[in-house]
């Protein structure tokens, strides 16, 4: 019994996620250059958590994004982009324009729910500054609040080309 | 005695171990990855993953801090050249590398030092508080891993009477009997340790860490992008597979070469691979198991490991 469940967990738990459909041009463009390797530096630039908890459940076994040559970084430096979640507080407009900053070029955006993409429930709030599409340029967008896991890995994939 | 061997099929050995081990240290890493992944019920990164990553690192811009020197970009460069000197005159494949002669134990030592130091060194060059820490952490343990790795292989030169390593190897294949001896399980113990510490691996340090009060080896890196990243990341897996080779090789000496020869280099190829293997699968197989040390706890560790060395190189000096 507990042999075979070794070897159930041997083979992997990962969810088949089927082909990621053909995104936009800058889409297509990352994974001509990045061809089976992208590292992001996620940065929460405001989130309430709930997009922090999707993302970190892409690496689990189930979702498994690893597979896919799909790592966060704990570097800006080591990164091909950055994972921006939540609308940009007021504090956190300058450290997101110095992190992308420290991004060597060429670099993506991803925007990840709907606070990211036009500030959801925050949006008017007095500590907001704005999407993060007002603040830096973005690349790419995952609707959601929040976003389904599978969603994002599919995103990500497109952007990978795996 | 069945001859030397011709420079140029010396020559030909040694570029050989140094393309295998460029090759071999991606993809160890990307197996030990695999292995890891798997055990924790993930399918996991194919295992030629952190060639993708290379290529594309590869690529990219290269980044400066603002304040940094010269070093900076150098320590990379001389990271990889050290290593790949070890590469090219230590004993993996065969017992008669080129340059053979250069590959002292103390020579081997100080070169794997020469490149930790640059490293420490660009990571002081950065400027930030990062990296000086991350210099400071990697310098204190390498104070410690250095002297234990030296005293471990000494342990092995005391009965074949020498410290050229291509030498000590061919004397264990003559006399399998030193192989089980007590001197050589000590330093064995003492050898396993130090190449997890000096190869930044849990439960010293965790090369995937995001926590930067918790980082040793990646505090040092946190600065470097594209071509540099991928040559520290390069040097840092070549590292590994030079290590795990010595570690085949000076405690299991069947199937490296000890004569010259396509048909044995071969066979020594295949056999080198497999062990090598074999250790980072086992490596990895630990490091599922294991959680990381505090870092005040991590001197106690590599204290033990010289303490067994030094119990090594006594033992063995009573014997003989």
């Amino acid at each position: 019994m507990r042999l075979q469940s070794l070897f159930t967990r041997m083979r992997g738990l990962a969810l088949d996620m089927g082909d990621p459909a053909p995104g936009p041009p800058v889409v297509q463009d990352a994974a001509k250059r990045l061809r089976g390797s992208l590292q992001l530096r996620h940065v929460d630039a405001g989130s309430c958590n709930g997009c922090e908890m999707e993302i970190a459940s892409i690496f689990s076994p189930v979702y498994d994004a690893e597979r896919f040559g799909i790592r966060l970084e704990a570097s800006p430096r080591h990164a091909d982009g950055l994972l921006v979640t939540g609308p940009v507080t007021r504090n956190m407009a300058d450290p997101l324009r110095k992190t992308l900053e420290a991004v060597p070029r060429p670099r993506v955006v991803v925007a990840v729910g709907d606070c990211a993409r036009d500030c959801g429930v925050f949006r008017g709030a007095y500590g907001v500054e704005g999407a993060v599409g007002d603040i830096v340029p973005v690349d790419l967008e995952v609707p959601g609040c929040p976003p389904d896991p599978a969603a994002i890995v599919n995103a990500l994939r497109g952007l990978a080309g795996t | 005695m069945s001859g030397h061997p011709s420079v140029v099929a010396m020559t030909a050995n040694s570029l050989l171990q140094v393309i295998l081990v460029i090759l071999g240290g991606p993809l160890l890493l990307g197996l030990m990855r695999k292995v890891r992944c798997r055990m924790e019920g993930r399918a996991g990164p194919p295992i030629r993953q952190p060639l993708l990553d290379l290529r594309k690192l590869a690529r990219r811009e290269r980044t400066r801090p603002e304040e940094s020197s010269w070093i900076f970009p150098l320590a990379p460069v001389v990271l990889a050249a050290t290593i790949l000197v070890v590469a090219a005159i230590a004993p993996m494949l065969t017992t008669r590398p080129a340059f053979g002669w250069a590959a002292d134990l103390f020579a081997v030592v100080f070169l794997f030092l020469l490149g930790s130091v640059f490293l420490a060194l660009g990571a002081l060059d950065t400027g930030t508080a990062f990296g000086g820490m991350g210099a400071s952490r990697a310098m204190t343990i390498g104070a410690l891993t250095e002297p234990a790795l030296l005293v471990a292989i000494l342990a092995l030169s005391v009965p074949a009477r020498t410290s050229n390593l291509p030498a000590i190897i061919s004397q264990s294949l003559d006399h399998p009997a030193w192989l089980a001896t007590p001197q050589r399980v000590l330093a064995l113990v003492a050898f396993v340790i130090v190449i997890i510490a000096e190869s930044g691996r849990l439960p010293v340090d965790n090369p995937a860490t995001h926590l930067e009060l918790t980082m040793i080896h990646e505090a040092m890196v946190l600065e470097y992008g594209g071509p540099d990243l991928a040559l520290v990341k390069l040097a840092e897996s070549m590292r590994l597979v030079v290590l795990f080779t010595l570690l085949a090789n000076l405690f299991i000496p069947w199937g490296i070469a000890g004569a010259p020869g396509p048909s044995h280099l071969a066979l020594s190829v295949v056999a080198t691979a497999g062990k090598v293997a074999f250790l980072g699968i086992a490596m990895a197989a630990f490091e599922v198991t294991v959680a990381k040390l505090r870092l005040f706890r991590v001197p106690e560790l590599l204290a033990g490991a010289f303490v067994l060395a030094v119990l090594a190189v006594v033992s063995a000096l009573v014997v003989a």
